[in-house]
């Protein structure tokens, strides 16, 4: 079949599955829009009110689905807006596929009407990119960059297509969707390694992380844990990889971490890390961190292993298969002291908050009373973020969408409704007064297609996490934290089309989470919580367990 | 510190060089020399690092290497087991005061004259990198003008070869 670039495009997006994407027109991406509106019947495009919008609400769509995000732009600053999406994508290996018009072919590199570098620009925030010079290469590119951006350890790929190689005509023959390289197990002898370290082990604690949720190896991990009597914590980006009630989990760990979790890792003798990276924000010192205590590491990045923490035994390899392969290695055991040590955890950790009234905790337990087991929950970054990632509680896999790694405010509404997308369920966004002012145009997208997204925004009219380092770093000098905005974020939600309301108690926040669960589109919730509310317990940074601060005045 | 010298395989495609060159700085490798030629075959470019640094820092510099798409093979050289050279051009003032010395240094290390004016001599001197720092440093008692050096190139002793080690 003969057809242009820009159909070749749009056909190989609909053949590789793509059955949903975000994005924005512009001069140089013109003909796939003409593309785009041909088949509309059979792909679904979703515009934005901004590039980074539809950059974010592309990786909430694979966060949540587990598949290829795809974002469209033109090419100069429709191009550049997406990066920090992409860069939000790539360090937390989201799948993703960019695709950029240029200017034609004969007049790239002549600083023409909106011409960027873009694949130089993304260079070091992508998996990998490419410059489509011929309409020839255009098909089997675009199959590469989605086998790229799924395969191993997924990531963003972008492609730049110049405006003449869209209009081309060429052959295209439809092909089967491209198939992840199938992941590979571990070797066998660094399989048994491991096994002797966990066998030897009286107080072992698996550690896992996004790496868990992309390889599904949920089963196999409760399996071990289970077979070694063994307690589970993660990191920010494990959350929801095992249900949070599950009587193992003792919840996230790290800088912001819960008590329980991450003292239990600080004193275990054997830290089975399963697709983490031993972020600075988990580890804390390095040189103070697990001291002692031996390491087994799991990941399909090799580069991962031995990187910044040293790892006893290092398994580069797909958790899944490595796990089948070393269960039944390991010796059944119960550990009855150190079961103990963990009880006693856990009732210390019982006793740090226990307020009640407004406080963010009380807010995120009442938002979790009205989530469905299926209920995607994105978040901005900041003091919000880390109350919803200590608070919430999830069934399933893949429900907590939230900017780990680069920590981008502005993240959460496009990445709500990018996930809302993908669930085909309501989805939520738990977010502050000064994430949501970064990126709140994404509120006309959400009403323009009517998506039933519950806002919720826990304001306290400061920029409370750089506060809070400010409180207890900087003597209080508040500088540039302090949000001295008029903004009235439910007559805002109202001008946008949205509908709304204002809480301050509990009871509020309750009833205004029945309406907005019930609503048809999207419903903003402006919370109001107290400025000088910490984010506890608190790993200074540079800090180690030692220095841990669980209560204000410690 | 360690000198490693490593080769690596890459898909002759317009950028790659980029590519390698932009992760080296972004993950702050040092690296001391860098050679780049077509092979072969057409098909690839072969790209020969030495890097200065401890042995984690090294297998780190592999691993990442590893992550890049166009990369397709990495062989890691030890002195032993391969053949390693380095070619280098050095210009020197040419004066009568100084020129026979020069000349009996030149014929020690076997270097050759490439270009001779009434100012100027060129050089040529193909060896290990360690002989060519020792010829340059002999050079600096005298003025020279200019150098160039290649960086270090190397081949697997024996029969075996980097493609033969593809991961594509």
């Amino acid at each position: 079949m003969l057809l242009s670039g820009s159909d070749i495009i749009v056909r190989v997006l609909i053949e590789q599955g793509a059955d949903t994407v975000f994005g924005y027109p512009g001069g140089q991406i013109i003909n796939v829009y003409d593309s785009l509106y041909k088949y509309q019947d059979e792909i679904n495009h979703i515009l934005t009110a901004h590039e980074q919008g539809a950059t974010h609400a592309a990786d909430g769509y694979a966060r949540a689905t587990g598949k290829v995000g795809v974002v469209i732009s033109t090419s100069g600053p429709g191009a550049t807006n997406l990066v920090t999406g992409i860069a939000t994508a790539y360090l937390d290996s989201v799948p993703l596929v960019a695709i950029c018009g240029n200017v034609p072919t004969t007049q790239i590199g002549t600083d023409s009407f909106q011409e960027i570098d873009i694949t130089g620009v993304t260079l070091p925030i992508t998996k990998h990119n490419y410059f489509v010079g011929s309409v020839e290469q255009l098909a089997d590119t675009l199959r590469e960059a989605f086998r790229l951006a799924k395969s191993g350890r997924p990531g963003p790929v972008l492609i730049d297509v110049p405006k003449d190689v869209q209009i081309a005509m060429c052959e295209y023959t439809e092909c089967p969707p491209v198939q992840a390289d199938e992941p590979m197990a571990a070797k066998d002898i660094r399989i048994k390694e491991a096994a002797a370290l966990i066998n030897s082990a009286n107080r072992p604690f698996i550690y896992f992380g996004g790496g868990l949720i992309t390889a599904d190896a949920q089963e196999e991990l409760l399996a071990l844990a289970d077979k070694i009597d063994a307690p589970i914590g993660c990191s920010l980006m494990g959350l929801s990889g095992v249900p949070t009630e599950h009587p193992r989990f003792l919840g996230m760990q790290g800088m912001h971490g819960h008590y329980a979790s991450s003292m239990a890792m600080h004193q275990a003798d054997l830290i089975i890390s399963l697709g983490v990276r031993f972020n600075d924000r988990v580890t804390g010192n390095r040189t103070k961190f697990a001291v002692g205590t031996n390491i087994v590491h799991i990941d399909v990045d090799g580069s991962e292993l031995s990187k910044t923490v040293d790892a006893t035994v290092g398994l580069r390899g797909d958790i899944k298969k490595t796990l089948n392969k070393l269960l039944p290695l390991i010796n059944a055991t119960e550990n009855p002291d150190w079961q103990r040590k963990i009880a006693q955890l856990r009732q210390d950790e019982s006793t740090l908050d226990t307020r009640d009234g407004m406080t963010p905790r009380n807010a995120i337990l009442t938002v979790n009373k009205h989530l469905g087991d299926n209920t995607a929950v994105a978040t901005d970054v900041g003091q919000h973020q880390m109350w919803a990632a200590q608070n919430l509680s999830f069934k399933t896999a893949r429900r907590f969408i939230s900017s780990g790694g680069l920590g981008t405010m502005g993240f959460g509404l496009g990445a709500a409704i990018g996930a809302a997308f993908g669930t085909g369920e309501r989805s939520v966004l738990i977010t502050g007064d000064g994430s949501f002012g970064m990126c709140l145009n994404e509120l006309a997208t959400a009403v323009t297609y009517n998506i039933p997204v519950v806002i919720l925004i826990m304001n306290n009219g400061v920029l409370g996490m750089v506060r809070q380092w400010q409180t207890l770093f900087f003597d209080k000098h508040y500088s540039n934290t302090v949000l001295n905005r008029k903004t009235d974020f439910v007559a805002l939600a109202k001008a946008f089309g949205a509908d709304g309301e204002a809480v301050t108690t509990p009871e509020q926040l309750d009833s205004a989470l029945t309406a907005a669960f019930n609503a048809s589109g999207p419903y903003v919730i402006d919370c109001a919580i107290e400025k000088d509310e910490l984010v506890l317990p608190m790993l200074p940074p540079g800090g180690s367990m030692d220095d841990i601060i669980v209560k204000v005045g410690d | 510190m360690n000198k490693y010298t490593i080769a690596v395989l890459v898909r002759n495609q317009f950028g790659v060089l980029n590519r390698v060159t932009s992760m080296f700085r972004r993950r702050q490798f040092n690296i001391s020399a860098l050679s780049v030629s077509e092979t072969e075959s057409n098909e690839f470019s072969r790209i020969t690092v030495t890097f200065d640094g401890e042995d984690t820092a090294k297998q780190q510099l592999v691993n990442q290497l590893y992550k890049l798409p166009d990369v397709c093979s990495i062989k890691e050289f030890t002195a032993e087991s391969s053949v390693s050279c380095e070619l280098l051009l050095i210009k020197m003032k040419n004066e009568p005061s100084t020129r026979e010395e020069i000349l009996a240094a030149v014929s020690g290390f076997g270097a050759e004259t490439v270009d001779y004016s009434k100012d100027s001599i060129v050089f040529r001197l193909t060896a290990d990198s360690r002989r060519i720092d020792d010829f340059i440093n002999l050079m600096r008692d005298y003025t020279i003008l200019e150098i160039c050096r290649t960086g270090r190139v190397s081949l697997e002793r024996g029969g075996t070869t980097i493609r033969q080690t593809i991961n594509l």
